[in-house]
């Protein structure tokens, strides 16, 4: 059945095309592009990597730098502190890569993580084990993003609002949990292993799990339809529906999925501070969103890579590091990490203008000389 | 009418480049006061360059806008509206927040104490201005929710209420019905013999012919003739704008229908069609033909689930098919190339390669993982099959030309190796070389044994290619013809809801339809008169046969 | 295949007109809705605690309901252009900080002088956003959820952990911050007098109604020659000097002020915008609606204490608020939707 709507047809059109108009102006099928097209595959990878590239350069350079200028930055205990620091931005920005790459946006994840963190000590006053709370705030996040999917995909409600809404939500339900006490006596067994190392190297437990992780979110944004799905659906979701994805069911997930990695990220967060409290995580989907953003993510949707989220990840948290180390306080710190999130669209942006400035500038004087293309 | 003074408006061997790609090059057309001038040529053809020049969207690289021989410098849509030149798009560019008189008055609204609007007076300015146009629209309600003819025509009160001197109007009536397209022509009648040059712009001919004067004919760029539109037949004016005689052949077939494949029961969606049961059989193109708005669009997206619906059932094969599930339809082996190719049909940003895959990524993916070869490899080779032209197949889809881009779209489809193929719009916007292409694909593909149901608006392509055409009006089937049935006033009839006998006054123009000279010549003043005799649908219907004749050379 | 006659249909289906004060009658009842809330609110707690409605009280409400319609009337202004000032916090903190400082190391200084110099913090601020929004392409939500931080922590720079307490501030300015006319705060006057000017600029001049028509079809304004740039950096500029207005307002009536002055009010002010039926994505929507939302959540604010709530629920209030009122909105929209059209919505 197949084969008969499949191979005839290009059969016929073969057979057809000599005596059709167009056949002059015809290329020959196949033959023509395909070499083209491997060698242009190649420019067209340097010209989309250019950004991620250039944000994991920067991530190097970063470090190298603050190697060398700053104090105590290249030792093994900050590395083990760097990468503690930068778990639960990097952990929250690989589903936030999926969100922002279908077009929309999850400002409440912060506040999911606080929600998560504030259940997580409440439970544990109320007496349960660790092992049916962890997998129990996980869950707990998951419903919340799921109430944040239901919010967007079936009532089909702007994003920025819904999580905006979600986000004073779920803190403030955050605050009725724990009001602004705060739990700290977490079994040692388990804050021991958040922040220790592996056999005493310098490599953080938390490391492990954090990179299979991105591995299996990197490989799902770029290798697997789900990937080419988000991608579609953020680039144009009308076309996507007409090419029958179900554009609704896979954002509802995806907001289900990043509220269970941010209830996680409370988890490990409670653990690492041994400290769970309401206000945990405050002002953190600042730093994740100017993370993703920075990785080349497009805001509005339908292009980035996690390659690139990564290094915005890495260069972020370096940055923040050094200049914790240079004595620059917490607070001032927001500083920085604002004004990457607007330089890392910005810049793009200026990018793009000039350059396309240029070329008008470039072909102005010949405007006679190249043909027309058709349609155009 | 016809007016030898000096023009109002002159364009004067303007140039506009994009890039190294050059829009317009060396064009010089004049507009006299109260005159409707044509402007026609193929897509791609710069008219809407032009246009976008006159609007002051875009400036001139050489060349001037003279307006009563004074060069014009339009740096801003605001300069083109402080010179006397108002503009009409496609889509109408109002304001869906704002009340209907705001919209009209929104460039100068009318002042009151300390410099506030005056509202009230702005209410009753539009309201003037809607008696003078002779419609009912009211003035205090949102301009959201107006039917896109009603847009227009609230784009026409701007331009009177800002005194325009020149109204451009770049395809006004592509998504209008017929009865809209004539009131809208009433009134830019009357605008016109009240002294104001019209620039009209339209691929059909009778449209042209019924509004305008003098022609402009424009191909690759470049200026082709200037002519009083007397004395011009609508194929000197094809054979301008194509640079080539015209022959559109469709391909010849023998038919010989298999088994039912898709049936179609008591299909309702409210608000937009109901009742609509019809089969199309294995190795048949079905039509579905009728005018813009009577659902047929719909129909299709509702049979792939797009679209809900509620009421009826699809079966292919003799099994029934899930509602509301495009997975379900592409399962049964059902395809849609929708009807909006740039917003519906296709991801404008990705690849070529990812655009044709996009469907069955799925399926191509091995152990659930998709590393680029195997899309590559069919995107290759289908886009090679539907001979597309591409630089790279990682080039964006935006950067193909429209004809191209309908391959693309064909392509993707086809992959899926459907036995139920809907075509909504097939030809749309491509060139004709394209076009002959795409209607020798469906009927190799029918004859291939794929059942094929086509969404059309051009009577040509739904006579030539259809075993059968379905009409549909006012969400319903109304005719089933078939092939000996089916001819251009049997088509018509149908889709506006006239008998015969009760539109004899058209015959006689749907008469010299047969030679497309004939309609072209008829003189504007007849055309008015006649338009004037014959009310409300009845004009419509007059207009609508003619369009028949129109849509052969609408490109 | 059947013929189907129906000419009576054919005759009349053509899109009828509908009512046409539809959209404005639900507008108008969204604003009736909120002043029914908040009576009902008012009596159900002066019912139960009589002190809600002594003169104290009134007036506690009326004061930090002055600080937030200043700053919803600014975020009206950009709400109603398709955009979103989150800065606003920040921008108070840092101007009540400014405001603070000035009189405190010049305690001479005249009220006036001291509400200008926090009013040009505040423009600056805007005038940052807007610059970003309108050269730089960036859209409104990264620009402002960016220098939310940015001025915020400025904020801490300058400040340094210092905090400036009412005994450090002239006397005069603090009793400018809590004096009455009349039994109504001075600082009410000022937020009924923004109130009633930007009401009166968005509804009756030209420049007001092209920040609605700018938010209602972007595309249409760039095309009908509305000066799009100069308007978008106008609406941040005037949200910008609002919150430093209201940052001055916040110096006045506590008396002490610190870098974290204002904090997350950019959440309670979104949430009165939206609650008042300023539509999310721009082009409806007045300052009066915006200006009972606020009065709204500040009264809530109130009474949640009273009634014996627990004044944690106060955050998760205002963020349920916010999904009720943008839920709403949709719903309404769909009715309007559906009542225009007649031809029912796109709803899967």
């Amino acid at each position: 059945m197949s084969a008969d709507g499949n191979r005839p047809a290009g059969t016929r059109l073969a057979g057809a095309n000599p005596a059709g108009i167009a056949a002059g102006a015809a290329l020959p099928p196949g033959g023509d592009a395909r070499p083209r097209g491997a060698a242009g595959r190649g420019a067209r990878l340097g010209r989309l990597a250019s950004w991620d590239l250039g944000v994991v350069v920067l991530a190097v350079l970063t470090i190298v730098v603050a190697s060398g200028t700053v104090e105590n930055f290249s030792t093994s205990r900050n590395f083990t502190f760097l990468v503690l620091d930068l778990l639960p931005i990097a952990l929250i920005a690989l589903p936030m890569t999926f969100v922002i790459v279908t077009g929309e946006i999850d400002l409440s994840v912060a506040s999911t993580l606080g929600l998560s963190s504030a259940t997580m000590g409440y439970l544990w006053n109320q007496g349960l084990t660790i092992e049916t709370i962890i997998p129990l705030c996980v869950v707990l996040g998951a419903v919340l993003g799921a109430v944040n999917g239901l919010f967007v995909t079936v009532f089909r409600l702007p994003s920025l609002a819904v999580t905006i809404g979600t986000m004073a939500l779920f803190r403030g339900l955050a605050l009725v949990v724990l009001g602004d006490t705060a739990v700290a006596d977490f079994p040692a067994r388990y804050t021991d292993w958040v922040t220790g190392t592996i056999g005493g190297s310098a490599v953080p437990n938390v490391l492990i799990p954090l990179a299979v992780l991105a591995a299996l979110f990197g490989v799902v944004l770029h290798a697997t339809p789900v990937g080419r799905w988000s991608f579609a659906a953020g680039a144009s979701e009308h076309a996507a529906r007409f090419a029958g994805i179900r554009v609704g069911r896979l954002k509802f997930w995806l907001y289900v999925v990043t509220g269970a990695v941010a209830g996680l990220a409370g988890v490990l967060w409670t653990l690492r501070y041994s400290s769970a409290r309401a206000d945990n995580g405050a002002g953190l989907e600042l730093a994740v969103v100017a993370a993703v953003l920075l990785g080349g993510v497009s805001i509005f949707g339908g292009r980035g890579t996690l390659p690139g989220v990564v290094g915005g990840v890495v260069l972020l948290a370096a940055l923040q590091n050094a200049l914790r180390l240079s004595d620059v306080s917490n607070e001032s710190l927001n500083v920085v990490t604002g004004a990457l999130l607007v330089v890392s669209v910005l810049v793009p942006n200026l990018i793009r203008r000039t350059r396309s400035a240029f070329a008008r500038t470039r072909h102005r004087p010949a405007p006679l000389s190249p043909p027309p293309l058709p349609g155009s | 009418m016809s007016a030898e003074h000096a023009p109002l408006l002159a364009v004067r061997d303007v140039s506009k480049s994009f890039g190294a790609v050059a829009a317009v090059r060396d064009v010089s057309f004049p507009l006299y006061a109260g005159e409707a001038h044509a402007l026609v040529g193929e897509n791609g053809a710069g008219k809407s360059t032009i246009v976008k020049m006159l609007a002051g969207v875009h400036r001139p690289d050489t060349g001037a806008i003279e307006l009563d021989g004074v060069p014009l410098d339009l740096r801003s849509p605001a300069d083109a509206r402080a010179a006397g030149i108002a503009v009409i798009y496609q889509e109408p560019t109002l304001f869906p927040d704002l009340s209907v008189a705001e919209n009209i008055a929104m460039a100068n609204p009318p002042r009151g104490r300390l410099r506030t609007i005056d509202r009230g007076r702005q209410l009753r300015d539009a309201e003037a201005l809607f008696r003078r146009l002779g419609v009912m629209i009211d003035p205090a309600r949102p301009a959201r929710g107006l039917s896109i003819a009603d847009q227009q025509v609230v784009e026409i009160a701007k331009a009177l209420s800002a005194d325009a001197r020149v109204l451009v109007m770049d395809e006004p009536t592509a998504a209008l019905s017929a009865v809209e397209v004539e009131r809208l022509f009433t009134v830019a009648r009357s605008l016109r013999d009240r002294g104001a040059a019209i620039l009209f712009i339209s691929h059909r001919f009778d449209e042209i012919t019924s509004l305008c004067q003098r022609v402009t004919v424009m191909r690759d760029g470049r200026h082709v003739s200037t002519d009083p539109l007397a004395g011009l037949t609508v194929d000197d004016l094809v054979r301008r704008m194509v640079g080539r005689d015209l022959s559109t052949l469709y391909p010849e077939r023998t038919t010989t229908p298999g088994d039912v494949v898709l049936e179609v029961d008591g299909l309702r969606r409210d608000g937009f069609f109901r009742d609509v049961s019809f089969q199309v059989r294995a190795g048949e193109i079905v039509a579905l033909a009728g005018l813009v708005g009577s659902g047929r669009s719909e129909v299709a997206q509702a049979i792939f689930g797009v679209d809900p619906r509620d009421a009826g059932t699809v079966r292919v094969h003799g099994r029934p098919l899930r509602a509301g599930s495009p997975r379900a339809a592409m399962a049964a082996g059902l395809a849609l190339v929708p009807e909006d190719r740039r917003l519906q049909g296709l991801v404008m940003d990705a690849s070529i390669s990812r655009n044709v895959t996009l469907p069955r990524s799925g399926t191509l993916a091995r152990l659930g993982l998709l590393f680029g070869g195997s899309e590559r490899r069919a995107a290759a080779e289908w886009t090679a099959r539907l001979q597309t032209k591409y630089g790279r197949l990682a080039d964006a889809v935006s950067t193909l030309s429209g004809g191209n881009q309908q391959k693309v779209v064909l392509a993707k489809w086809l992959s899926t190796l459907p036995r139920v193929l809907m075509v909504d719009e097939p030809t749309r916007g491509i060139d004709i070389g394209t076009k002959a292409e795409v209607h020798r694909l469906m009927s190799g593909l029918a004859e291939d044994g794929v059942a094929v149901l086509m969404v059309s608006s051009e009577l040509p392509e739904v006579l030539g290619l259809a075993d059968r055409v379905l009409v549909m009006r006012e969400g319903r089937l109304v005719a089933e013809l078939d092939r000996a049935q089916a001819t251009e006033e049997s088509v018509m009839f149908a889709a506006v809801g006239q008998t015969r006998a009760a539109s004899a006054q058209s015959a006689a123009s749907s008469g010299s339809d047969d030679s497309p000279a004939g309609s072209a010549r008829t003189a504007d003043k007849d055309r008015n008169a006649s338009a004037d005799r014959s009310a409300g649908t009845n004009a419509g219907t007059d207009r609508k046969t003619g369009a028949g004749a129109g849509v052969e050379v609408a490109l | 295949m059947t013929t189907v006659e129906d000419s009576v249909r054919t005759m009349t289906a053509p899109a009828g007109s509908p009512r046409p004060s539809a959209l404005e009658r639900v507008l108008r009842a969204r604003e009736i809705s909120i002043v029914l809330a908040i009576a009902l609110l008012v009596l159900v707690t002066a019912v139960g605690h009589p002190s809600f409605v002594k003169s104290q009280s009134i007036r506690d409400i009326l004061l930090g309901t002055a600080i937030m319609v200043v700053l919803a009337v600014g975020q009206t202004i950009v709400v109603v252009t398709r955009n979103i000032d989150l800065s606003v916090g920040s921008v108070l903190g840092l101007a009540a900080f400014a405001a603070g400082t000035l009189l405190m190391d010049h305690p001479g200084t005249p009220i006036i002088i001291a509400v200008l110099v926090g009013m040009a913090v505040g423009a600056g601020c805007g005038l940052v956003n807007g610059l970003l929004v309108r050269f730089g392409d960036v859209p409104a939500l990264v620009v402002t959820l960016g220098t939310l931080y940015v001025y915020r922590g400025v904020a801490y720079l300058w400040a340094g952990g210092q905090q400036i307490n009412a005994d450090e501030l002239p006397d005069g300015f603090l009793s400018f911050g809590t004096s009455t006319i009349l039994g109504v705060p001075y600082l009410a006057l000022i937020a009924v007098a923004v109130l009633v000017a930007a009401g009166i600029v968005l509804r009756s001049y030209p420049a007001g109604r092209q920040l609605y028509a700018l938010g209602s079809s972007p595309d249409g304004a760039r095309l009908a020659g509305i000066p799009i740039g100069r308007r978008t950096l106008a609406a941040f500029l005037a949200s910008g000097t609002l919150a430093g207005l209201a940052g001055v307002l916040f110096a006045a009536r506590f008396g002490t002020v610190d870098a974290a002055a204002g904090t997350g009010y950019e959440l309670n002010v979104v949430a009165a915008v939206v609650v008042g039926g300023v539509a999310i994505f721009g082009g409806s929507g007045t300052v009066w609606g915006a200006a009972l939302g606020a009065l709204l959540l500040t009264t809530i604010g109130s009474a949640l204490p009273v009634l014996g709530v627990d004044q944690f629920w106060q955050q998760a209030i205002v963020g349920a608020l916010i999904l009720l009122a943008i839920g709403i909105d949709r719903l309404i929209a769909a009715r309007v939707a559906a009542a225009l059209k007649k031809r029912g919505s796109h709803v899967r």
